[in-house]
């Protein structure tokens, strides 16, 4: 159905760029009125409306991956373009997490009972000497929005427990974060270390934080680098597939 | 009636206090050197990445004071205390965070130990990388009282003034003002760090130079500014937007561009030459009082002096 709630349809006047108006037009065109009255409710941040609307569709049947795609994500999809276009800021993107977790904790349950397989598992942290984790925190968020199971390390993590997580949760992706120029670095041990360990070849390293550039990521030889929280699923959406061509050939 | 009161009184005998304060001598039109970077400098004289550099004041104090002192040799008129993350939420990351006032007067103390007559010391006073109710779980009346317990164990140990920098969110950096108006004589100044997307300048929490102009100064801020930041083009870019809001005091940090790893060490890439020029432009936009941020050393604030003392402003004194 087309979209019937009006302050969805404002919403979606933010998503300019053509290859996401039509990707996201055609999930909303799926979603029906209490699935846009969620969409719009996590958008703005609106936790407890997210919570009961969520709670009354799995009442009405609503199968929980139906509310995944076509209430929460849709919603989140459109906080990641305002995001990512400066319509909204830090504080938008952690009321709209806020909202997302309300939902998420009805229905993840739902789902990994029966069986789901997430996308991927990833682990992340900030790297040693950093006390930084408000942007990892984003990502995390993101992530775990996107389907994937993302194991958080926390701040300060040294590259032996980027090491023994990847073992302990059989990760595929590792994201790391900085804030300070200075602990950049060791970003580059990091990888050094996964690679001393024998685990290069079985991730994909992504790195990101507010000095990280395309350039340093690539100077310290990690697979992918993110601007901001949206890049960040998309850089994972696209080393996840990389990996698994690698395997597969 | 008692006698009558002298009409002037002497200068309090403080000692090394400088006979003019800072917002008299920008009201005369001086343009005012800050120093380069702390965080930059120390780590090269063994702070450990991610190490508390505030601890350095009270375990390597001849550190910090050497430093201080190279900034004023280089022709600072005033010297940032080495006390950024001194706020009791930064500290208590590194278990320290019961000795807020010891580490801030300390701080102070040092920057006062080695400045020249006349020489300022502007207590640094950062974020607290928490957020402010209802987005985080801290209170304005907790944040208030952290600022207040580190601005006054500034003031202690001989601060003039105070920036409070590198501020996000209004909320926090209003915050910050207020405690240093109600609780301290000194002079406030205040930036925030903005960067540029695709809708233009903003901060991480969203905002604009224009509005942190007008709220700062409502908050009660003497000067007003932008630090750190993605290089001193976009610096010069932003000193002219926010010249053209305010008739006020501007202050301006800026950093020496995006940083570079070359051969496994961190490198920013802005010489001193290629700064000192924009900082001349700063100067004429007029932006008062310049200085450096992350990546600027004593050689950078050497020829940022140099280029003022050739510009308009500094001749007109």
């Amino acid at each position: 159905m087309p979209i019937v709630n009006e302050g969805l349809q404002k919403e979606f006047e933010y998503v300019t760029r053509p290859g996401e108006r039509k990707h996201i037009g055609e999930t909303l065109d799926q979603a029906d009125e209490l699935m846009q009255e969620m969409a719009y409710a996590l958008i703005t941040g609106k936790h407890l409306e997210v919570d009961r609307l969520t709670r009354e569709a799995l009442d009405k049947g609503y199968t929980a991956n139906r509310i995944l795609d076509f209430g929460l994500l849709a919603g989140m999809a459109i906080v990641g373009v305002k995001f990512r276009d400066n319509i909204i800021f830090v504080p938008e993107v952690l009321v709209a997490a806020r909202a997302m977790k309300a939902g998420m904790a009805h229905v993840e349950p739902i789902l990994s009972a029966a069986g789901v397989e997430p996308k991927g598992t990833i682990i992340m942290g900030t790297v040693k000497g950093d006390l930084h984790d408000i942007g990892k925190n984003l990502c995390i968020m993101m992530l775990r929005g996107a389907g994937y199971t993302v194991h958080d390390l926390g701040v300060d993590t040294a590259p032996d427990e980027f090491v023994d997580a990847i073992d302990e949760y059989e990760a595929q992706l590792v994201g790391m974060s900085a804030l300070l120029t200075t602990t950049m670095p060791n970003m580059g041990r990091t990888i050094n270390a996964i690679e001393e360990a024998g685990l290069r070849d079985e991730v994909r390293v992504m790195v990101g934080g507010a000095p990280v550039t395309q350039e340093f990521a690539d100077e310290m030889g990690a697979d992918g680098y993110g601007q901001n929280a949206v890049e960040c699923v998309d850089r994972a959406n696209e080393l996840i597939v990389l990996l698994e061509e690698l395997r597969r050939s | 009636m008692p006698e009558a009161m002298p009409t002037s009184r002497e200068p309090s005998s403080k000692d090394c206090a400088p006979a003019k304060g800072i917002l008299d001598r920008l009201a005369q039109g001086e343009t005012l050197a800050l120093d380069g970077a702390t965080g930059t400098y120390l780590q090269k004289c063994g702070l450990e990445p991610g190490g508390c550099p505030e601890l350095m004041n009270a375990e390597v104090p001849d550190t910090v004071r050497s430093m201080t002192a190279r900034y004023f040799e280089a022709g600072s008129d005033m010297a940032l205390t080495n006390s950024f993350g001194g706020s009791k939420f930064m500290l208590r990351k590194y278990g320290v965070g019961d000795r807020v006032r010891e580490l801030n007067r300390l701080a102070a103390e040092h920057v006062r130990a080695v400045a020249p007559q006349g020489g300022f010391v502007v207590g640094s006073v950062g974020p607290t990388g928490e957020f402010m109710e209802p987005l985080g779980e801290v209170s304005e009346q907790e944040m208030y009282d952290a600022f207040a317990e580190q601005i006054t164990a500034l003031e202690e140990g001989g601060a003039d003034a105070v920036v409070i920098e590198t501020q996000m969110a209004l909320e926090e950096a209003a915050t910050a003002i207020r405690a240093a108006r109600d609780n301290t004589g000194l002079t406030v100044m205040s930036t925030m760090v903005f960067e540029k997307g695709p809708r233009g300048y903003f901060t991480m929490m969203g905002v604009t130079p224009q509005r942190a102009v007008v709220e700062l100064q409502a908050a009660g801020a003497d000067v007003v500014g932008t630090n750190c930041g993605n290089g001193i083009e976009k610096m010069v870019e932003l000193g002219g937007i926010m010249r053209n809001l305010t008739d006020g005091f501007l202050i301006i940090q800026s950093n020496a561009g995006i940083p570079q790893i070359v051969g496994g060490e961190i490198h920013y890439p802005e010489s001193p030459e290629f700064m000192s020029e924009r900082y001349a432009q700063l100067a004429e936009i007029p932006i008062n009082i310049l200085g450096g941020c992350c990546g600027t050393g004593p050689a950078h604030v050497e020829a940022m002096v140099e280029a003022l003392r050739g510009s308009p402003q500094a001749a007109a004194v």
